[in-house]
C-alpha cells in the first residue's frame, strides 16, 4: 500500500471561517473549580515557606534529601524518615527566557519576559531541582551554574504558597 | 517467556491539519476504515480494539475513550483506551501487541485519534494542569518552559548550538514535502528557524511541531492469520516502555533515561545487541527539533552528545546511512499527539515493505524503530519492527 493511492480525508478550515460564522460550532467554557489538599509533605513545605524557610525530607536508605518534600521515597519505595531544613540559596541548573504566557498569548510590548529556571537548592541532594523564576537579573546575564538566592515576600504578605518566594536573584560566590 | 509473533498487516491515516471539520470520531473512522481496506478486512474480522488518545482536556470530553469508541470500531468488542501523553501513539500498538501476543486474540485494530483544535483559542492553556497543582502551577507555567529548560541543559552539557539543532527542523519539514498527510511541509533554512519568533529561548517557533487534528490506525494479526492476509507482514519484534519520575526538575535533563530503559527492553526482546548497527531506520519522536537528537541518544542510536555529529554528517538524511524521521516527523507531518506516534509506526511499516513512495529510503532496510515520548516529559515507548 502506498499512502498516495488513498483518499486521506480530514478537511481543514481556517480560524477565520469559525470567527465569521461560516462553520456551525458550539462553544462552551467549562466552569470547574478545584481545591487541592496539600497533603502531609507539601502542607509542611508550604507552612515553612510562610516562615521564610525551605524544608526538605530525607530518606535514610538512599540518604537523599528531597525537594519538594515527600512522605515516601520513590526510589526506595519506603516511607521517608526525617525533616531537614535546607538553604534558600542554590544554583541555576537550566533556564529559559520566555515571551509566552501560560495560555499561549504573548507578553505585551515593554513587559519583561518570564525567566523560569530549574534551581538546585543548597543543602538538598545534588541535582534536586525545583521550578521557580529568576529576577533582578538581565536575561543576557543569566548563566547555567549561576548562584542564586531566594527573594521572599514580606512576612505579613506570605500566604503559605510557592509564590511566597517571589523569585531567585543572583548572588556572588 | 514465549509470546506469539505479532505482525502489522494494514495501515490507515488521515491528513494532519490545524483544524478539522470532522469530529474526533469521524477522523478515527476514516483512519480505521482505511487500515481495514488496505489489507482487505472488514470490522467482522477484528476481534478487539486498542484506542490511543491524549488528554481529555483538548476535546473537553471527559472519558474520551468512550466517546471515540464507536468511530474506532470498538462497539461490542473488547475495547480499551490508554493514555501516556505524547507517548500514547507508540503505546497503542504495544497495547494491541499484548492482546495478540498473549494468544487471547488473533486480530486487533489499533486506532489513535486526536483533535487539539477544540480547545480555544489554543490547547496550550490545557497544558497548564500537567504541572504540579501546588508547587508549580502558581508560577503560571507554559508547557514550552520544560522543553526550553531541557533544550538549554542539553545544549550546555554537550556544547551544541541552536544552529545545529535547527538542522533537524530543516530536514524534517523538507522530508514532509513527500508525505501526503503532511500539515507543515516546508523548504526552510537554518536562518528561517533562528529568525522565527522566539517563544521561550532557546525555543523558536520553527523549533516546534504544530498543533494538529488527525488520526491513524493499524491492523495487527497473529502469525498464522497474518500470513493469510498478506505476503508482506511487518513483525513487531520488540516492545518497551518506561516511565520516569514526575519530579521532572530532579532529573538529568540532558539525557532521557526513561527512553534508554524502554529501548533496552525492546532490544532485548528483539535480540538486538548493537542498535547502532542493527536499527537501519528510525522515527524518534520529534515534537521539538532537539528531541530527535536527545531521543537518538536515549535509544542508543548515537553516543551521548554525539547525535548532532550524525546530523551534521548527513547520516540522518533520508538518503543517509541512518535515516531519522524520513516521514517528516511531528515537525513536518504534524503533531496530533496520539496519532503522531502511530504515524511513525506506519512510516516504518511502509518503509520496511518498500511502499513509502517518494519517501522510500534506499538500501532495503530490514529493521526499524519507532519511538514516542510524553506525559510530564517522563515516558518512553518503543517498538522494533522487522520485515
Ligand atoms: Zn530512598
Amino acid at each position: 500500500m502506498e499512502l498516495e493511492k488513498f483518499e486521506l480525508g480530514a478537511t481543514h478550515y481556517k480560524e477565520s471561517d469559525l470567527k465569521e460564522g461560516k462553520l456551525l460550532s458550539l462553544p462552551w467554557t467549562p466552569n470547574l473549580k478545584y481545591a487541592w489538599d496539600n497533603g502531609v509533605a507539601i502542607g509542611r513545605y508550604l507552612t515553612e515557606l510562610k516562615e521564610g524557610r525551605i524544608i526538605a525530607r530525607k530518606c535514610n536508605k538512599c540518604r537523599r534529601i528531597m525537594l519538594p518534600p515527600r512522605m515516601f521515597c520513590e526510589l526506595c519505595w519506603r516511607p521517608t524518615d526525617e525533616w531537614v531544613y535546607v538553604q534558600d540559596t542554590g544554583r541555576v541548573n537550566t533556564f529559559s527566557i520566555c515571551y509566552v504566557n501560560w495560555d499561549a498569548s504573548r507578553i505585551k510590548k515593554g513587559e519583561k519576559p518570564h525567566l523560569p529556571a530549574v534551581i538546585e537548592i543548597d543543602g538538598a541532594s545534588p541535582g534536586m531541582g525545583i521550578l521557580h523564576l529568576l529576577g533582578e537579573v538581565k536575561p543576557e546575564d543569566i548563566k547555567i551554574g549561576m548562584r542564586v538566592q531566594a527573594v521572599w515576600k514580606k512576612p505579613e504578605e506570605r500566604e503559605g504558597a510557592i509564590t511566597d518566594i517571589l523569585y531567585f536573584k543572583p548572588v556572588r560566590g | 517467556m514465549a509470546y506469539r509473533r505479532v505482525a502489522i498487516v494494514g495501515a490507515g491515516i488521515t491528513k494532519f491539519v490545524r483544524r478539522a471539520q470532522e469530529t474526533g470520531k469521524e477522523l478515527a473512522f476514516q483512519a480505521a476504515k482505511m487500515a481495514l481496506d488496505s489489507c482487505g478486512l472488514t470490522m467482522k474480522d477484528i476481534e478487539c480494539v486498542s484506542l490511543g488518545t491524549a488528554p481529555d482536556a483538548f476535546d473537553g470530553v471527559h472519558m474520551k475513550g468512550e466517546y471515540l469508541s464507536d468511530g474506532s470500531g470498538g462497539w461490542r468488542k473488547p475495547y480499551m483506551r490508554h493514555f501516556v501523553g505524547g507517548g500514547t501513539g507508540v503505546f497503542a500498538p504495544i497495547h494491541g501487541w499484548f492482546h495478540v501476543a498473549s494468544g487471547m486474540f488473533d486480530t486487533c485494530l489499533v486506532v489513535c485519534s486526536e483533535k487539539m483544535s477544540s480547545c480555544h483559542p489554543h490547547p496550550q492553556g490545557a497544558f497548564k494542569t500537567i504541572f504540579d497543582h501546588t508547587t508549580e502551577q502558581p508560577l503560571n507555567p507554559t508547557l514550552i518552559w520544560i522543553f526550553a529548560l531541557e533544550m538549554n541543559r542539553y545544549m550546555q552539557t554537550y556544547g551544541i548550538t541552536k544552529e545545529e539543532i535547527a538542522l533537524v527542523s530543516v530536514k524534517n519539514k523538507k522530508n514532509a514535502m513527500d508525505h501526503p498527510s503532511a500539515q507543515l511541509p516546508m523548504e526552510i533554512t537554518v536562518e528561517d528557524v533562528l529568525n522565527s519568533e522566539v517563544l521561550a529561548w532557546p525555543v523558536n517557533r520553527l523549533d516546534i511541531s504544530p498543533a494538529s487534528d488527525g488520526a491513524a490506525a493499524i491492523v495487527l494479526a497473529s502469525e498464522h492469520v497474518a500470513k493469510r492476509i498478506t505476503d508482506k507482514p511487518v513483525w513487531i519484534d520488540g516492545v518497551g516502555w518506561n516511565l520516569d519520575t514526575a519530579y521532572w526538575a530532579t532529573r538529568d535533563l540532558a539525557y532521557p533515561r526513561y527512553v534508554e530503559k524502554a529501548a533496552r527492553m525492546a532490544y532485548e526482546m528483539a535480540g538486538i545487541k548493537e542498535p547502532q548497527k542493527e536499527i537501519e531506520i528510525a522515527e524518534p519522536y520529534d515534537p521539538f527539533d532537539y528531541k530527535e537528537l536527545h531521543h537518538m541518544e536515549g535509544l542508543l542510536l548515537a553516543d551521548r552528545g554525539k547525535a548532532v555529529e550524525m546530523l551534521l554528517d548527513g547520516k540522518t538524511q533520508r538518503d543517509g546511512d541512518r535515516p531519522m524521521c524520513p516521514s517528516g516527523g511531528a515537525l513536518g507531518v504534524g503533531n496530533p499527539i496520539a496519532a503522531t506516534g502511530l504515524m511513525k509506526v506506519i512510516e516504518i511499516f511502509l518503509q520496511l515493505r518498500g511502499e513509502a513512495g517518494k519517501r522510500q529510503v534506499p538500501g532495503n532496510p530490514r529493521c526499524g524503530l519507532a519511538q514516542a515520548w510524553g506525559d510530564l516529559m517522563q515516558v518512553g515507548t518503543v517498538v522494533v519492527l522487522r520485515r
